[in-house]
């Protein structure tokens, strides 16, 4: 069971949360090409170590947040706000 | 047999040989579970290609094809997906024969059920596009389920108001269907090599020229990846990306009774399914955890949820102690899918995003695959199954059809 804790609400247990996938990823411009839009759509980096995602507190305040977690250890290193930049975890690269 | 039963079993001689690298291969295979084995097997018995090395970092079946459930079955819902898994059952069903090794396939029917009235009408349709893919498939009434399967309580949570049965499908060893490949493949020259770990592949001008691995470099004409979960890393090591998500889906199993359910089980709506192992063991499976992983254990919540939900359809396996619980790492792809053919890279295939489904596709990925390398040019049967159909937006989304995790 992972222990998120959410900005606003504090820590909680798994099960008040729902998973949003990787966040950081942006959309490219209308125009971009067929290569762009399918990397965009479909592609995800899937790493074997530090994962940038989104979650939302949906049984609590609703709101949506993003962590850095292991995907190994399972180790949550940083919690951050929609919108802020990805966090600078040195010494914890991805593999 | 008995020779080695009066000998106490101390003696049986190894199925397979346990190979050193060579410094070069006409194919190199990475991941030794049932489709790195399988096409390695399939590559030189249908192709004469001899020269042929199978690298796993960990020891043989040890990936999914050791950790799944077992349910084999073809009723998909659109036509390529159908042909093909229809193949891979016909295969099985000649396997035991095939490779000389009793995988104990036990065609014993598999029944999806439905609990509401809408869900019926999406099993009926379902039913219907599976027969006229001339795949057999059967709508059940309440009744004829009851009969079935005299445990099942019809009138739980989510009332059963129906299902349909695949009666070809069923389960086979998993185990055995691993170690018969592999057997076969090194009766044919293939060298299985274990405790070799991929880190890297070489390539010169988008060809692939060979393997960095934890036993040295190995250079090879071709290569083919076949890491189920790990698809992601080693594409990256080739340098394109894939659309795959890895996720810990879970098993369990209980301690053993006599027999009680000849039938597998499922349910899409409450997400578990359950069979009973030769063994007498019931084997119960459900969704995968809902986030990124590379853990090979599940989570609790998936694991209560699942166990809980085969409790209300078998409230007398509430009396049961779980005996086991454990999980493997799956390869989700957005249409849920696999990924089969060529690559980015020249003389690089894969096979892969197998997701929670890719046991029951084990003698047909390999028959494919192994076309595919050899003609360099993907097999008929899984033309649709290209990386470049997230480019051209034909995808096969079997997410509804697939229904559950198995
Ligand atoms: C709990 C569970 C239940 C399932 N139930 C079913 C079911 O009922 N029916 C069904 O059809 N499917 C089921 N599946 C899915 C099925 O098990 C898989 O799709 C299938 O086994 C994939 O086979 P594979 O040979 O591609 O992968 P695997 O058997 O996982 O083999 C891949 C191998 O590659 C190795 N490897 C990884 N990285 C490297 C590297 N860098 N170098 C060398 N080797 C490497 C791994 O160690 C592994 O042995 C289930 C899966 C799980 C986890
Ligand atoms: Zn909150």
């Amino acid at each position: 069971m992972l222990q998120i804790t959410c900005p606003y609400c504090g820590c909680r247990d798994e099960t008040e949360y729902s998973f949003g996938g990787e966040s950081h990823v942006s959309r490219p411009a209308p125009d971009a090409g067929d290569a762009e839009w399918s990397d965009y759509l479909f592609n995800r980096s899937n790493p074997r170590g530090i994962h940038y995602e989104r979650w939302q507190h949906r049984f609590g305040c609703g709101r949506w947040f993003n962590i850095a977690r292991d995907t190994v250890s399972h180790e949550i290193y940083a919690t951050y706000e929609m919108g802020d930049a990805r966090p600078d975890l040195p010494g914890k690269a991805d593999n | 047999m008995l020779k080695h039963a009066l000998g106490r079993s101390q003696k049986w001689p190894p199925a397979w040989r346990d190979a050193m690298p060579a410094k070069h291969y006409d194919v190199v295979i990475v991941g030794a579970g049932g489709h790195g084995l399988a096409t390695a097997y399939y590559l030189a018995k249908n192709h004469g290609i001899k020269n042929i090395a199978v690298l796993e970092k960990g020891y043989l079946g040890g990936g999914n094809t050791g950790r799944n459930t077992q349910v084999i079955r073809s009723n998909y819902f659109w036509p390529q997906s159908s042909a093909f898994f229809d193949r891979s059952l016909q295969l099985y069903e000649g396997l035991s024969k095939e490779l000389n090794f009793n995988v104990m396939l036990s065609q014993r029917g598999i029944l999806t059920l439905a609990h509401s009235h809408h869900e019926l009408e999406g099993i009926r349709r379902w039913a219907n596009a599976i027969r006229l893919n001339n795949i057999d498939s059967e709508i059940m009434t309440p009744e004829q389920i009851r009969e079935l399967m005299p445990l099942i309580n019809l009138d739980c949570r989510f009332p059963i108001r129906g299902g349909f049965i695949q009666r070809r499908g069923g389960i086979a060893r998993h185990d055995a269907v691993a170690w018969a490949y592999a057997r076969a493949a090194s009766q044919h020259g293939v060298d299985i090599i274990q405790q070799c770990e991929v880190t890297g592949i070489d390539a010169r001008a988008g060809r692939a020229t060979g393997v960095q691995t934890s036993k040295g470099a190995i250079s090879a004409d071709k290569i083919s990846i076949a890491v189920a979960g790990h698809t992601g890393v080693l594409a990256k090591m080739a340098g394109f990306r894939v659309p795959v998500t890895s996720m810990a889906l879970q098993a369990m199993v209980s301690e053993p009774v006599k027999p009680c359910l000849d039938t597998v089980v499922l349910s899409p709506v409450i997400h578990a399914y359950v069979s009973q192992s030769d063994r007498g063991e019931l084997v119960i499976g459900g969704g995968a955890d809902i986030y990124n992983s590379y853990a090979q254990r599940g989570g609790i919540p998936l694991l209560e949820e699942t166990v809980a939900s085969v409790l209300e359809l078998f409230p007398a396996f509430s009396r049961l102690r779980l005996m086991r619980q454990w999980a493997g790492i799956v390869d989700v792809t957005p249409d849920t899918t696999p990924i089969m053919g060529k690559t980015p890279v020249e003389k690089l295939y894969i096979s892969g995003g197998w997701g929670t489904g890719g046991y029951k596709a084990i003698p047909a990925g390999g028959e494919t695959m192994a076309y595919t390398i050899a003609e360099d040019r993907p097999h008929p049967l899984i033309e649709g199954f290209g990386l470049d159909r997230f480019q051209s937006g034909a995808l096969i989304d079997e997410g509804a059809a697939s229904g559950v995790a198995h």
